[in-house]
């Protein structure tokens, strides 16, 4: 701890962070240049999100990262360490002790509070950047208010495949204003993202960061004959039996066997924990 | 001499531990932009007179040699320009250049001298540190981004703030120090004229 400035980074490195994290929460869904630094870790592996947490994360924070929903992988392993380290901030794995969460591609199945924060990890910020390469362009598109080529994609999706394809990083509009990249979490976490809690957006080999404050409008674009829907898989979770999680899919042999479980670990956790004390009916007449 | 006395009284007033301050002084700031209206306490800077002690948590927060600094009215003292020199850095500027702007409401007039950014970079605006005598919850009607229903604040003046809103996604953000609070309005907070309270 002794061998790094407080959460890693220099405070004037913090200070250029923390001033755009303010004109992200003053200009939602506006992606915000920053000066992204060299982070001891990969691009693609959090950079952008590790550098809002250092310049977010105050000594009395408890700290939480989740990877696709799960505490325990190595990217959320690695950056809760790094910060346990460097910041020396306690660190919980469970959604509501949490004051700060950073994020890759999901948002907790637990509705956040407006005490905590919300890090998305961000690989790819700017959301026409598959229909349209060049920066100056897309910067061009976002001043005039110019969208229609976001609608021209959906609108393909329905006409090869009949319905939107689109099924993670689906495009969103910030109070009628800025289309904004919901990082690629799944369109079931889209509904979600209008919170209590503050939202920031990190992208670190991009170099931008952006941000939602609470209750900031955050529509999922569709139409009206093909409205928006927030798909999961059609089963429910095998551990915990949570019909109302987003699940993912295991293979769990090679004989083409394969289970649905929460993406959310905590979640699932959390809900075996309880039912494992709340005796079944069977235990209970067994008792009597 | 004077300017000896001038230079050692710069030197004090500022963060005792730089990195864990300035990091819980910044959260109030974060939670005040976001979430318009709310008052949020802030210590540990102490700045020369007249400045306020949250505009001073503020200017060694978020300023260093790469923002500009606008010091209006009574805020322009050679006291307040060595005690920011000497913390942070940040050059004295115009209103024009200012990254940031610091004085009373009235000093600050006319606030078409900073800028709103331009429709490509709308983050290239001033953010203003607006002097007050007191902070309160009762006065104009916000709404908007970071408010669940309505928030009431005690502002200065309310055609200015909904000129400046109408400007989105360009405009000015402001925040409103008084002792140790501050609360924030953003370019995003639409002000009505007080209603019932």
């Amino acid at each position: 701890m002794t061998d790094y400035n407080f959460a890693y980074l220099d405070e004037q490195t913090k200070r250029m962070i923390r001033r755009a994290i303010l004109k992200g929460l003053a200009i939602p869904g506006y992606q915000v240049p920053f000066a992204s630094r060299e982070m001891p870790m990969p691009y693609g592996w959090g950079t952008g999100g590790v550098q809002v947490s250092a310049a977010t994360l105050t000594p009395e924070d408890v700290f939480k990262v989740i990877d696709q929903g799960a505490d325990d992988t190595t990217n959320a392993v690695s950056i809760r360490k790094f910060f346990q380290a460097t910041a020396g901030v306690d660190t919980t794995e469970e959604t509501d002790k949490a004051t700060v969460i950073q994020t890759r591609h999901r948002i907790p199945e637990a509705a956040l509070n407006e005490d905590q924060i919300l890090v998305y990890q961000v690989p790819i910020p700017e959301p026409l950047r598959f229909l349209e390469p060049r920066e100056t362009e897309t910067r061009k598109m976002h001043s005039l208010e110019e969208y229609g080529l976001m609608h021209v994609k959906l609108y393909e999706d329905i006409a090869r495949h009949g319905a939107i394809a689109t099924a993670y990083a689906y495009p969103v509009k910030v109070e009628g204003r800025y289309v904004m990249d919901p990082s690629p979490i799944p369109k079931f976490d889209n509904p979600k993202m209008t919170m209590p809690a503050i939202q920031l957006f990190g992208a670190g080999r991009e170099q931008r960061i952006y941000a939602l404050p609470p209750y900031t409008e955050v529509v999922s674009l569709d139409f009206e004959d093909y409205p928006f829907e927030a798909s999961k898989a059609d089963h429910s979770c095998e551990l915990c039996g949570a019909d109302d999680s987003y699940l993912d899919e295991v293979i769990v042999d090679d004989q083409g066997g394969r289970i649905f479980v929460c993406s959310d670990t905590a979640y699932c956790t959390a809900r075996q924990a309880a039912q494992q004390d709340t005796p079944t009916p069977q235990a209970q007449e067994a008792a009597v | 001499m004077l300017a000896t006395a001038t230079s050692t009284s710069a030197m004090q007033g500022g963060f005792k531990d730089v990195p864990t301050e300035a990091a819980r002084q910044f959260r109030a700031i974060m939670n005040a932009i976001a979430r318009p209206g709310r008052i949020e306490a802030v210590d540990g800077a102490t700045p020369p007179a007249p400045m306020s002690v949250a505009a001073g948590v503020m200017v060694l927060t978020l300023c260093d040699p790469d923002t500009g600094l606008y010091l209006a009215g009574d805020h322009d003292t050679a006291d307040i320009r060595a005690w920011v020199q000497f913390h942070t850095g940040a050059p004295i500027v115009s209103a024009e250049k200012a990254d940031f702007a610091i004085g009373h409401w009235d000093a600050l007039a006319p606030l078409n001298a900073f800028s709103i950014g331009t429709p490509e970079y709308p983050d290239r605006s001033t953010t203003l540190i607006v002097e007050m005598d007191a902070l309160s919850t009762q006065g104009a009607a916000l709404t908007g981004p970071g408010i669940k229903d309505t928030a009431r604040l005690s502002l200065p003046d309310t055609e200015a703030f909904q000129r400046n809103a109408l400007l989105f996604p360009l405009g000015l953000d402001f925040f409103f120090c008084a002792g140790t609070r501050l609360a924030s309005l953003p370019r995003t907070t639409k002000v009505t004229e007080r209603g019932a309270s």
